[in-house]
């Protein structure tokens, strides 16, 4: 299990350098002039020669490179163009909202996706089974930039139940975590119902049910424990791409997160920002993914051999 | 029933796509005496904030989607199928290091990184097509590789090979058309995919630019006016979720009809 740990933490560090130096050279080597693009068509060559100065631009590649590793190993990610303070600093106070957020999405999902599943599982084939699982098609094709909007305008607008945005009160944590946690919903709802009916087809199942025990015990106990190892696996590895959605709900909701910092920082051309705030979304991505494997393999012994 | 259904809206959504090329530039058209006009008899779907017709930026949007689909699928399903037959086929240190990118790709958040380029590139519908395609090759590489490597052991490739057939043909040949059909139904999820991910960008202003018309950005721009004017977000958001819907429901029908397995027990 040790040795596993380290070999998992090695391919996290490893693929978190790859990517850092991915955004590194996508910021650096795409055809165009970051500085031009910064300051607009207006800016005079000498504006130019001050900000390629002040971002280390006139240093050669491999300098500007290694300045930019050894950075990133402290936490320094450099010093924000639009509000003149240390990236590090900007996303530290973002990112917490951004964790809550998904945090609060995959509540959200595991509460609709149980019943809708089990639900499903259960009466495999008929009308419920074809509800349930025309429900979860739709919550997957339903976009999030559209399903905030359309809450909003339900529960906000026209019902007054909940507020518009913001992150301020309890109530308007509401909106944002069911449109997040919607798609996700749907996914979970049908690795469930999947996962349950492989089960319900084992031997065990049958014995269970012929020793006559009830089926609030075969169910519950022996076929939905047995069915939620993938469901879990799933989970853990969308807790990371929830970070990623939540770019979209953040700027619906105006949502105080790392996901509206960047898009933000887009708009402003803040790149020192654009940077880190992909670095980190990217390197908590990675890192919630190596934990789930890990969480796994505890669980199953057999990946542990495996591997 | 619903498959009908499902294929019907693809239809539309083409037949929209080219009837864009008729309406052209009246639907860039200004008129802002029809300020946010609701559904009436000249404008079916009401007017924008800028008395354009909705229903006819509707359909220019649906070129936008439809042109970004296919770019995207075409040229990642032709990249991604090309590597994955390749490594699988190969074995040996070519696939190992080729697997190690794949995961890397896999490792980051797909719309993450489209984002990323898409910010870095600048806003524009090629730029959306070459984000979406750098994101989107690793699902066909993976899945080829793994049928590749499937069947690379099988007696007609060890024919093939020891009629020394040159490797390019035994991959064209004698590989590709076995692996086709689960490729194709990736590429069928990778069009709702693709149609997504391009609104996801038009809306977070990333996508295309006005006077140019994306779902994506009439759904940024109606929520400005949601209280007075819902129907600027309803028609793009309906349209967008029925052709994303009909799309993965004919992926799913596709997927079921080459799983014998499943195809057994539905009988």
């Amino acid at each position: 299990m040790i040795s596993y740990f380290f070999r998992l933490l090695g391919s996290v560090l490893f693929v978190s350098w790859i990517v850092g130096t991915l955004v590194f050279f996508l910021i650096h080597l795409v055809p165009g002039d970051p500085v031009a693009v910064m300051l607009g068509d207006w800016a005079s060559p000498a504006d130019e020669t001050v900000l390629r100065e002040q971002l280390g631009l006139n240093l050669p590649l491999w300098a500007q490179y290694w300045k930019f590793i050894s950075g990133v190993i402290q936490f320094d990610l450099g010093q924000s163009l639009f509000f003149q303070q240390p990236v590090s600093e900007l996303i530290a106070e973002r990112f917490p909202m951004t964790l809550q957020l998904a945090v609060m999405a995959l509540l959200v999902a595991v509460l609709i996706a149980f019943p809708l599943g089990l639900w499903a599982a259960l009466r495999a084939g008929k009308w419920p089974d074809h509800l349930s699982m025309s429900v979860s098609l739709v919550g997957v094709s339903i976009p999030n930039f559209w399903l905030g909007p359309m809450l909003i305008l339900l529960f906000s607008l026209w019902l007054a139940w909940l507020p518009v945005s913001g992150a301020e009160q309890p109530f308007s944590w509401i909106l944002p975590a069911i449109t997040l946690g919607t798609a996700l919903a749907a996914i979970l709802a049908r690795m469930l119902r999947a996962s349950l009916l492989e089960v319900l087809h084992e031997d065990y199942i049958r014995t269970a049910q012929a020793k006559g025990l009830p089926g609030r015990l075969v169910y519950g106990k022996h076929a939905l424990m047995n069915a939620l190892l993938p469901v879990v696996t799933i989970l853990g590895l969308q807790l990371g791409t929830l970070l990623g959605g939540a770019v979209i709900t953040e700027v619906v909701f105006d949502w105080p997160g790392l996901g509206q910092l960047l898009v933000e920082s887009i708009q402003r051309r803040d790149y020192p920002v654009v940077q880190g705030c992909i670095l980190v979304i990217s390197v908590a991505y990675i890192t919630i993914n190596g934990l789930t494997e890990l969480a796994y393999a505890w669980l199953d012994p057999r990946i542990r051999v495996a591997n | 029933m619903l498959r009908y259904l499902s294929y019907s809206i693809v239809v539309v959504w083409l037949l929209m796509a080219i009837l864009g090329f008729v309406i052209g530039e009246s639907a860039n058209e200004v008129v802002l005496s029809q300020f946010l006009t609701g559904p009436n008899a000249q404008a079916w779907l009401g007017s924008d904030e800028l008395g354009r017709p909705v229903l006819e930026r509707l359909v220019l949007g649906a070129q936008t989607s439809l042109f970004v689909a296919m770019g995207v699928v075409f040229f990642s399903a032709i990249i991604g199928t090309t590597i994955g037959i390749y490594s699988g086929y190969m074995g040996g240190w070519t696939d190992r290091i080729i697997t190690k990118i794949i995961d890397v790709f896999l490792a980051f958040p797909g719309l993450l990184l489209a984002i990323a380029l898409a910010a870095i590139l600048g806003p524009g519908i090629e730029n959306v097509v070459f984000a979406l395609v750098v994101v989107g090759w690793v699902g066909y590489a993976r899945l080829a590789r793994a049928q590749t490597l499937s069947l690379r052991h099988r007696e007609h490739i060890l024919a093939a090979r020891s009629l020394a057939v040159p490797m390019p043909w035994i991959l064209w040949r004698h590989i590709l058309p076995l692996i086709l059909a689960p490729l194709g139904v990736e590429a069928t999820f990778g069009v709702a995919g693709a149609v997504i991910s391009e609104a996801g960008l038009s809306f977070l202003g990333l996508g295309v630019q006005p006077p140019d018309a994306s779902w994506g950005s009439m759904i940024k721009e109606g929520t400005r006016y949601l209280l007075v004017a819902p129907h600027l977000v309803l028609a793009p958001g309906i349209a967008l979720m029925l052709v994303v819907l009909a799309v993965n429901l004919i992926g799913d029908q596709w997927r079921d009809y080459l799983d014998v397995r499943s195809r057994k027990s539905n009988r």
